[in-house]
């Protein structure tokens, strides 16, 4: 058990370490640098930048300095705490990222929390009433869910929302409360625009994790363990949710930190579309822009964060599955 | 056969299908046994000839899309009322009482048969809170207690375990406390043994004889294995592709076999006056495809002795060759 802990633990350092190093060369990949694309903005906009100008930009940013050097300077300023400059923005990456990755987060944990609500319950009836008539219309419900873009039913909630309802959907916080600082009512504000926003965002997962409950639960369905429950006498119901749904429910567990990153890097259109503060939009733009500390600090705190929301789940995994907390295999 | 008793289980004309796309699996096709108090069964024949599906359609555990579509089943229950087992709901409160209680299970495999993620002991005390109503402490003793007569060791640390976390034979033993912790009065064995090797087996059987007789309770052993039937059982039931094609006391079956059926079967063991590497004749042919069974004798594609145009037309019935035996064969004229 402590070995399997530490074992995971080793793994989710040298993670961290690979993520800082390609995020960095991922940031790295585009041909020109931020420079360039300040020249060819500046030159759309017909005001020329010299050779020399240019040049004394690059050494201002430390862009003229070999690949690795760039490297280790960005991760001794991270150590420090200090993520560098938004080139573009002009102010410093954390306070441009400001509470966008707590509020990603909270939209995720959302968007997660809604997908499985719904997911589970539709997936265990799925399994246990299988070529039923409900079976059907559940797996085909799913499969308009899975079918439907993001973005497009983003745009159908907000018409609909607007038309009949007269309320304007988009976004986290109401207008007035956006630029507010934080309190009791923009919490409650924004505890009341989470129920759609979750909605949208998690539909599309739902079709998915509904097909890999029911089968997950289908395999367990056919294990004796089952049968033999039954054969106790126990009710119908107690057999199947104390023991093939509690077993179907640990792989959910074991990908619960994957689904972080999904959601959010799944999102970003969505996002973008009802203008949600989180750092997906943000991220498409600094990518744009050749932003490189910008992006580099998104990358690297989602994949982080990943790799916690891993180590979360390894745990939890643990501590539900008892074969692999005694180290069965 | 027993006239002085009244069996505590009596199987008449069953018949379990399964509705498939593909077709229709006769699984158990008309089988008709009685299960005495206090006595072992013991039910032979090949694999897929419909044992475990038997079971199951007692117990009214059968899987979809299986379904009892004909037949009787009536257990002697202990208040001494009769209760047509077939007629109940398989999720209704009767059924659900006499699980466990009147009849219990213990399968082939003891690793699956265990949840894998709950403690052997918080499977015995879930049945035994259920069905006696009793405290959680009262149940765990009972539960411990349970365990030490199945002969595993340190019973009051075992209990906390995990199915894999213990032997082969111990978690056999364990799947058997789990049956018997209700104090059934029929305890189904399906294929107890199959999964262990020779000694565990051995001593598989004794605990189940020793449990038999401390409690009188009937045994209904299915197997595939006649030597485990001649060690254990009193009276035999043979079974041919969903039907008991033989049956009668274990020494009638082994000294004067009817059915070409059983006569293949006994020909088929390896016994101490065969001369040695001499191959052992096996059953010429295979079991047929289950959704296309042979019309007439179910056994007259396989059968040496089969009379053409009456064992490939005609269904036998039961014939009693004997007080106490019978056989489904046309070669004995009623
Ligand atoms: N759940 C099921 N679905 C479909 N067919 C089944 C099912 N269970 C058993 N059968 C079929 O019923 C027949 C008898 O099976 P079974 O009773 O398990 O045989 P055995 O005598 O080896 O225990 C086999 O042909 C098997 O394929
Ligand atoms: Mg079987």
């Amino acid at each position: 058990m402590i070995a399997y802990i530490v074992r995971r633990l080793i793994l989710a350092l040298l993670t961290t370490w690979a993520i800082t190093v390609l995020s960095f060369i991922i940031i790295q990949l585009p041909p020109g640098d931020y420079v360039t694309s300040y020249i060819a903005s500046m030159s759309a906009s017909g005001v020329g930048v010299t050779e020399a100008e240019a040049q004394a930009l690059r050494i201002q940013y430390g862009l003229d300095q070999p690949i690795y050097i760039q490297y280790l300077k960005w991760m001794g300023l991270i150590a420090q705490g200090n993520f560098g400059m938004a080139i573009e923005w002009g102010r410093p990456v954390l306070d441009v990222i400001g509470d966008r990755l707590t509020l990603t987060v909270v939209i995720s944990v959302a968007a997660i929390v809604f997908t499985w609500a719904l997911a589970l319950p539709i997936g265990i009836y799925s399994a246990v009433k299988r070529y039923s008539i409900g079976d059907y219309i559940a797996t085909f419900i799913g499969f308009i869910g899975l079918a439907i873009p993001g973005f497009m039913l983003a745009l159908i909630v907000m018409y609909v929302g607007f038309k009949y309802f007269n309320a304007n959907v988009g976004g986290l916080f109401s207008a007035e409360m956006a630029d507010a600082p934080w309190s009791w009512a923009k919490f409650v504000d924004m505890l009341k625009h989470l129920p759609i926003v979750a909605i949208v965002l998690g539909i599309g997962g739902t079709a998915q994790m509904i097909r890999i409950m029911r089968s997950n639960l289908l395999d367990e369905l056919r294990k004796p363990y089952v049968m033999t429950a039954r054969a106790r006498g126990l009710p119908e119901t107690r057999v199947i949710l104390k023991y093939p749904v509690r077993v179907a429910l640990n792989p959910f567990i074991s990908t619960l930190g994957y689904l972080f990153p999904y959601v959010v890097s799944g999102s970003i259109i969505v996002s973008m579309v009802l203008s949600l503060p989180t750092v997906g939009p943000l991220l498409l733009k600094a990518l744009i822009a050749q932003d490189l500390f910008l992006a580099g600090t998104i990358v690297l705190m989602l994949g982080v964060m990943t790799v916690i929301g891993t180590f979360i789940s390894d745990l939890l995994l643990m501590w539900v599955d008892p074969r692999i907390r005694l180290g069965k295999q | 056969m027993h006239s002085e008793h009244k069996p505590l289980l009596s199987v008449r004309n069953l018949k379990t299908y399964f509705f498939q796309d593909e077709g229709t699996v006769k699984a158990v096709d008309g089988a008709t046994f009685d299960v005495y108090p206090g006595k072992t069964l013991g039910v032979v024949g090949e694999s897929g000839c419909g044992k475990s599906v038997t079971a199951q359609s007692i117990l009214r555990i059968v899987d979809q899309p299986g379904r009892i579509v004909e037949g009787e089943i009536v257990l002697c229950c202990a208040k001494g009322t009769d209760v047509e087992l077939t007629k109940l709901h398989p999720n209704s409160k009767e059924i659900r009482a006499i699980r466990g209680t009147e009849i219990g299970l213990v399968f082939q495999e003891p690793m699956t048969s265990f949840s894998p993620v709950h403690t052997v002991g918080n499977q015995i005390i879930e049945a035994i809170r259920l069905h006696c109503g009793i405290s959680e402490r009262e149940a765990r003793a009972k539960a411990i207690e349970t365990l030490r007569q199945v002969g595993i060791p340190k019973p009051e640390r075992r209990i906390d375990e995990y199915a894999f976390e213990l032997s082969g034979g111990l978690r056999q033993r364990a799947m058997i406390a789990v049956a018997l912790s209700c104090d059934p009065r029929l305890l189904i064995a399906d294929e107890p043994t199959t999964a262990l090797d020779v000694t565990t087996q051995a001593q598989i059987l004794d605990l189940l004889r020793r449990m038999q007789e401390q409690r009188g309770m009937a045994i209904m052993l299915i197997t595939h294995n006649l030597g485990v039937i001649a060690e254990m059982a009193d009276d035999v039931v043979v079974m041919y592709l969903g039907r008991v094609v033989e049956q009668g006391p274990v020494d009638a079956i082994f000294h004067s076999p009817k059915h070409p059926y059983t006569k293949a079967l006994l020909r088929s063991i390896p016994s101490i006056e065969s001369t040695p590497r001499v191959e052992l004749p096996t059953i010429s042919g295979s079991i047929p495809h289950p959704y296309n069974r042979p019309s007439g004798c179910p056994f007259f594609p396989r059968c040496p002795e089969c009379i053409p145009g009456t064992c490939d037309t005609a269904e036998p019935t039961p014939i009693a060759v004997s007080e106490e035996q019978s056989v489904s064969c046309f070669l004995y004229p009623s």
